[in-house]
């Protein structure tokens, strides 16, 4: 049986260029404007003129409901874009009308997304702004920020020494599991089975328990060393228990990844597992996992939070007391501030070093 | 006795039998080539007697001595038999001259200094001593089988496994490894490979295998595999090879 290898006969369709996606893209647009001047009115209205806030909130304001014009453009281009794919069709000029619908299309788009964008930033300024500003009152409060701000920030500096050293400790306590996990032959067996029970408890068990145990318990039980820690290095010690289990997985998965015929070529030669490991093997997994690494090392250092349970002085047990004394949340407010700080820059060099990663696959 | 001597070997993955009792002698300075279809056990020829594959039954003889089985030092045998694989498999974390030297360096073989020498004359020897310190990524396929030779001469190994070494190469590059491995011969080097180039395998070989499910279906040398083959598979073989236009 043979299978006919005609071309298709029939012909391209003619471009057509419908009215409604660049006529809804100037109504949203239209909407939006609607929506950032009244918001605009009510942050205005709703401050007592004089203030410095009120010039702040003015300025703001104005900038806004001027701004939101700039979505009349892509709007209108779009309109007119349209116009002129109708007269290009009207004149046969088929690869004009293609492209003056393409441009319609484009712009109608760009307009409503960036109206979706507006319409959201309105939506969280209404928010803070419901029920006469106390929403912004309770979480922003000037007077309350710039109170805590200081004592807040200086109680951080326990939460970072804590996420440093435990972070150091991990990076080999976990290797060091993450080796015995895979001790090969009979011999490493019962050691690679006590280190999969490890792994597997202590990433069971919430960090926040681990703490309170380590926290609590061994000062309870009188061991001697461990019990005479101070609550921030018993801290450490329960962050490093739980996170040594974590990361151990993640330099297994790496050491998994590389490909065994790096193994082979290492024995081959006669090296030992030991040595393959450590002069081969490692080195490469290392490289591999570091941005999962400090994924985890990210949620380390957001973890430090809680050893407020146990009575240690960080920021967010600093921000509590402010904020129990003042009925308002605005210093916990600051503690968000600051773990976003230290961990926006994080994120972004994990983000460049997955890129610098795929580039070098890639080639 | 032969130099190395391989008796009965058997191998299976599971319930698929890969080899099903080998015999083979290699003399001292000889080169055998073994020849065969895809999945007739040529590699797994090769990296059992490397013993990177345990086995299932039989013995391997290094100069007398037996070397397969319970109690023999795998570390200390890989010394003697070198492997090179069909890709390459160098360190991608380690500079050309770092993978040559990392075996005769942990194992104390020479001390950095000398193995450092003694790497960048292998290297010399090779034409890539330009290439020292540039990393596997940097070289060619060619350039980075050549190095893996060096990489497994460094070890000094009394007998060098090739495993299709030019298999995994662009068509422009195999004569530049296959010089190497002619160059050896000369020497002396005591070597089996498996591999798909015929008439390479006819130029070099002191004896041809024809391996087929496992087992050495017919050995001699090559004029007569290659001309006047006595078994009707390895006729059909060498056929197919020639219909690819590769004799």
């Amino acid at each position: 049986m043979t299978v006919a290898l005609e071309p298709r006969t029939t012909a391209r369709p003619l471009p057509t260029c419908k009215v409604a996606l660049p006529a809804a893209g100037l109504v949203v647009v239209l909407v939006t404007i609607a929506l950032v001047w009244g918001t605009a009115w009510r942050l205005l209205s709703a401050t007592a003129a004089g203030t410095s806030w009120h010039l702040f909130y003015l300025v703001v304001g104005l900038l806004a409901a001027v701004g939101v014009l700039a979505l009349l453009r892509p709007a209108l281009h779009s309109l007119a874009e349209r116009g002129r794919a109708g007269t290009a069709l009207g004149s046969q000029d088929l690869q004009a009308a293609r492209i003056h619908r393409s441009r319609c299309y484009t712009s109608a788009w760009v307009a409503m997304g960036w109206s979706a964008a507006a319409v959201l930033v309105v939506a969280v300024v209404s928010f803070l702004l419901a029920n006469d500003h106390a929403v912004q009152k309770t979480f922003l409060s000037p007077e309350m920020l710039s109170q805590s701000w200081w004592e807040t920030t200086k109680a951080f500096r326990t939460n970072v020494f804590i996420a440093v050293v435990a972070e150091v400790i991990v990076l080999v306590w976990g290797l060091l599991l993450a080796v015995a996990r895979s001790a090969p032959g009979r011999a490493g067996r019962p050691v690679a089975f006590l280190a999969r029970i490890y792994i597997d408890a202590f990433r069971a068990v919430p960090g926040i328990i681990v703490i309170y145990l380590i926290g609590f318990g061994l000062p309870l039980a009188g061991v001697p060393v461990l019990s005479s820690m101070s609550p921030t290095w018993s801290a450490i010690f329960a962050l490093t228990l739980t996170y040594g289990a974590y990361v151990a997985e993640v330099y297994r998965s790496g050491i998994e990844s590389i490909h065994p015929s790096q193994n082979a070529a290492a024995r081959s030669l006669g090296l030992s597992h030991g040595q393959t490991l450590r002069s081969v093997i490692v080195p490469q997994a290392v490289r591999r996992v570091v941005p999962p690494l400090l994924n985890d090392f990210i949620g380390l250092q957001k973890d430090t939070a809680l050893v407020m349970v146990i009575g240690t002085v960080d920021a967010f047990t600093q921000a509590k007391i402010y904020a129990s004394n003042y009925f308002n949340l605005s210093s916990v407010t600051v503690v968000a501030l600051l773990f976003v700080l230290i961990t926006i820059p994080q994120t972004r060099f994990v983000d460049r070093l997955i890129e610098r990663d795929q580039r070098r696959q890639g080639r | 006795m032969a130099f190395l001597e391989i008796n009965g070997l058997k191998k299976s993955y599971g319930e698929t039998q890969v080899l099903a009792g080998i015999d083979l002698a290699v003399e001292q300075h000889e080169v055998v080539c073994l020849i065969g279809a895809s999945g007739s056990g040529k590699s797994t020829l090769l990296r059992c007697i490397n013993q990177l594959e345990t086995i299932d039954e039989g013995t391997i003889r290094l100069d007398g001595d037996v070397v397969s089985g319970e109690g023999v030092d795998v570390n200390q045998l890989r010394r003697d038999i070198g492997i090179v694989f069909q890709s390459f498999n160098l360190f991608p974390h380690m500079s050309v001259v770092d993978n040559v030297t990392l075996a005769p360096r942990k194992l104390k073989q020479a001390t950095p200094d000398e193995a450092e020498r003694r790497a960048r004359e292998l290297l010399d020897r090779i034409g890539l001593s330009a290439r020292a310190d540039a990393f596997p990524d940097q070289l060619s396929g060619g350039q980075q089988q050549r190095v893996a030779i060096v990489r497994a001469l460094a070890m000094q190994p009394r007998v060098l496994l090739l495993d299709e070494i030019t298999s995994a190469l662009d068509p422009e590059l195999v004569a530049e490894v296959l010089d190497i491995v002619r160059e050896l011969a000369r020497d002396g080097l005591t070597m089996l490979l498996a591999t798909h180039e015929m008439s390479f395998a006819r130029e070099v070989a002191s004896s041809v295998c024809f391996l087929h499910q496992g087992r050495i279906l017919e050995q001699g040398p090559p004029e007569q595999i290659f001309t006047d083959p006595t078994e009707a598979r390895t006729k059909d073989f060498l056929q197919r090879i020639i219909e690819a236009g590769r004799l």
